[in-house]
């Protein structure tokens, strides 16, 4: 039982040496309620991304187009806002149409899921490929669309999803938990959330057990991209306006989470509660060395020495915990 | 041989595809303006897109070794950055720029290399990883500020013309010096991947890794190759930037390595490793120069260039997916869809 979630426990330890270390450095404003609050306001944006991008690389997949993708469906919610929920509008018209420009934004996000999934179940196309193209092609969207610019002038209602605080709670982090409850409902309860793990570990037994992996597939993508629009509705809230190119450079960070978080690159491994743990760890990192007045580029490249340090710990922890024989007698190679 | 089975062979390689799409963009954008086929706008492309190519160049071996590398755009704006102080404080020469950048290219990618082999991180993660990591740094230690004093000596080096020609309007026109930079990249690599053992032992551990520890590969010196011919080239990358532009910024370049990843792809290069092919690289970038450089001169507004770019990919990844699976339906074994 301990070994099994060994990985999140050294998470765990982890993330308590850390903010020991970062309330040691920060002494007096680290460990502070405001200081937690604004934590959580920064890190569901980043925290639902991430989870679109982990639960593909569980199924044995990656997607790239995430990021492109939530601006997209975040720029089709601000056209609908900016054309319909007018001020000179009724209280009643703009709550209707607020809701329908989110119906828009995540009928975008679902399009584009599907499309993805489609392209790798159906036609074949390895998913990097594929979802590379549709990055670029959906970028191209994006940029198509505002024609560069940048959209503004919500309703000032829509700003509470980004901003609003419910009970002391952060209305982003809210939703954050929801969609992590909701997903680690789908992979640890559902038969859905099995098969993506089946066919992330092993694609032909998955097969000759009767599961019709292009369906597992395309739903993978299609949860990816639904995440990716719950994002953009943070993203564009909290910024209260949408523009192409937002968080482009999350694309990258969000694989470093969920492999922080114990993803496996190659499919098959991987839970919500490390992702959690993961970014938890590096929010951390970014606040303290934030409070600290240090560069935010000296926080990314902390981000990656982290992620080495951890990967070759599990590495040598792996290394030295196996059986004698073992050591000796195969090759590091096959192992 | 009969023609038939001359085109037979020819329709068996993915870089036919791309040389058909290649021929019919051109058509298109000929007909649309004649700028594009003349030699002047040929030159110019060769030279803009120097960069690009060089780096596809690296790009390629790595992936052909069953690896990715995606810190290659951070590993050139530092050996950039790095070159670029050196010769403004400590004077030099155009090869002491090189040397400097390549030696800079060299160490970051030799550090890829020993996390990549000895600790086994996947190679995207740890790519990624160091990507964040040369780039934040860089960032950090530079203040984020651009340099435009590059020295005059930089400057007029950058502007040698190894064929010189006048055209029709009187204004002269040349093959810049950058463009033959990369021809001899391009040579090298050839030489390395098709006449050296070093070569097809790279195709060996990008087919089969496990295999070809068997066979006897050295492992840990392919590897520490691959990675540091990226760092290598990425240095002469850096320098050739620094030309076309004449300014270094930090973050000029990152940011841009999917662009070059999907070149090569572009080129059939797989990324299971093992397969792909310099002349398909080669293709792979004139598509993208094609596409960019025909938005331009058919006059379409430039906010439409990715969503071609995308398209294309999108087409063209769907179409060698489609002929793998005839390929494998067609063979003797029985296999699972």
């Amino acid at each position: 039982m301990f070994k099994k979630h060994s990985e999140i426990f050294i998470l765990f330890i982890i993330m308590i040496t850390v903010l020991m270390i970062m309330s040691a450095l920060n002494p007096t404003k680290f460990m502070k309620l405001v200081n937690f609050q604004s934590m959580a306001f920064q890190m569901p944006e980043l925290g639902l991304l991430s989870m679109a991008m982990m639960i593909t690389m569980l199924s044995g997949g990656i997607n790239l187009s995430i990021i492109a993708s939530s601006n997209l469906s975040g720029i089709i919610t601000a056209l609908v806002l900016i054309q319909y929920a007018t001020p000179r509008a009724g209280s009643v018209e703009v709550a209707l149409f607020i809701l329908i420009a989110i119906a828009a934004g995540f009928a975008v996000s679902i399009v584009i899921g599907l499309a993805n999934g489609l392209l790798i179940a159906r036609v074949g196309v390895s998913p990097i490929l594929a979802t590379l193209g549709m990055m670029t092609f959906v970028n191209g969207l994006t940029i198509v669309t505002t024609r560069g610019y940048t959209l503004s002038g919500f309703p000032p209602s829509i700003a509470f999803i980004g901003n609003g605080i419910i009970a002391g709670i952060p209305m982003p982090l809210l939703i954050f938990i929801v969609c992590a409850l909701l997903l680690s409902l789908v992979l640890n309860r559902m038969a859905l959330g099995f098969n993506i793990y089946m066919t992330g570990s092993n694609w032909i037994a998955t097969l000759f057990s009767g599961v019709n992996n292009a369906a597992v597939l395309i739903k993978t993508y299609l949860i990816s991209g639904l995440l990716a629009g719950v994002s953009s509705l943070i993203m564009i809230s909290r910024f209260n306006s949408a523009k192409s190119g937002y968080g482009e450079g999350y694309l990258l960070i969000t694989i470093l989470a969920a492999v922080l978080g114990g993803t496996s690159t190659t499919g098959g491994f991987g839970k919500v509660s490390g992702l959690v743990l993961a970014l938890i760890i590096l929010q951390m990192i970014s606040s303290g060395l934030n409070l600290m007045g240090v560069s935010a580029f000296f926080t990314l490249s902390m981000w990656g020495v982290i992620i080495i340090l951890v990967m070759a710990a599990n590495f040598i922890s792996a290394k030295y915990s196996r059986p004698f024989f073992q050591k000796f007698f195969l090759s590091p190679g096959t192992v | 041989m009969s023609e038939t089975s001359v085109m037979k062979r020819f329709l068996r390689y993915h870089e036919f595809y791309v040389l058909i799409v290649i021929i019919i963009l051109a058509i298109i954008i000929t007909s649309v303006n004649k700028q594009f086929f003349t030699l002047e706008n040929f030159f110019d492309l060769l030279k803009s897109y120097s960069f690009l190519g060089i780096l596809a160049v690296g790009v390629l071996i790595v992936l052909i070794s069953g690896g990715i590398d995606i810190s290659f755009t951070a590993m050139t704006s530092v050996a950039e950055y790095v070159m670029a102080i050196y010769i403004i404080n400590l004077k030099g020469n155009i090869l002491i720029a090189f040397l400097i950048a390549i030696l800079v290219g060299l160490a970051l990618g030799a550090f890829n290399a020993t996390l990549i082999h000895f600790l086994r991180i996947p190679t995207i993660i740890t790519t990624i990883a160091t990507l964040n990591i040369y780039y934040g740094l860089l960032s950090f230690f530079s203040g984020g500020k651009w340099i435009y004093s590059l020295p005059n000596w930089f400057r007029d080096f950058s502007v040698i013309e190894v064929i010189k020609l006048v055209n029709k309007e009187g204004i002269r026109y040349g093959l810049s010096i950058v463009t033959i930079i990369w021809i001899f990249v391009l040579l090298l690599a050839f030489c390395i991947l098709r006449y050296t053992t070093l070569g097809r032992s790279i195709y060996a551990m990008g087919g089969n890794r496990i295999s070809a520890q068997r066979v006897g590969l050295n492992i840990l010196r392919l590897q520490f190759f691959v990675y540091c011919f990226m760092g290598f080239l990425s240095g002469i990358a850096a320098v050739v930037h620094a030309l076309l532009v004449m300014n270094v910024a930090p973050n000029a370049i990152v940011g841009k390595e999917l662009d070059v990843i999907a070149a090569v792809v572009l080129g059939g290069a797989n990324l299971a490793g093992g397969a792909g092919s310099l002349l398909g690289t080669i293709l792979g970038v004139t598509l993208v120069a094609l596409m960019s450089n025909g938005i331009t001169l058919m006059r379409v507004s430039s906010l439409w260039y990715n969503v071609f770019i995308g398209l294309i990919i999108i087409v063209s990844v769907c179409m060698s997916a489609h002929q793998l699976k005839i390929k494998q339906s067609q063979r003797a074994v029985i296999d699972i869809e």
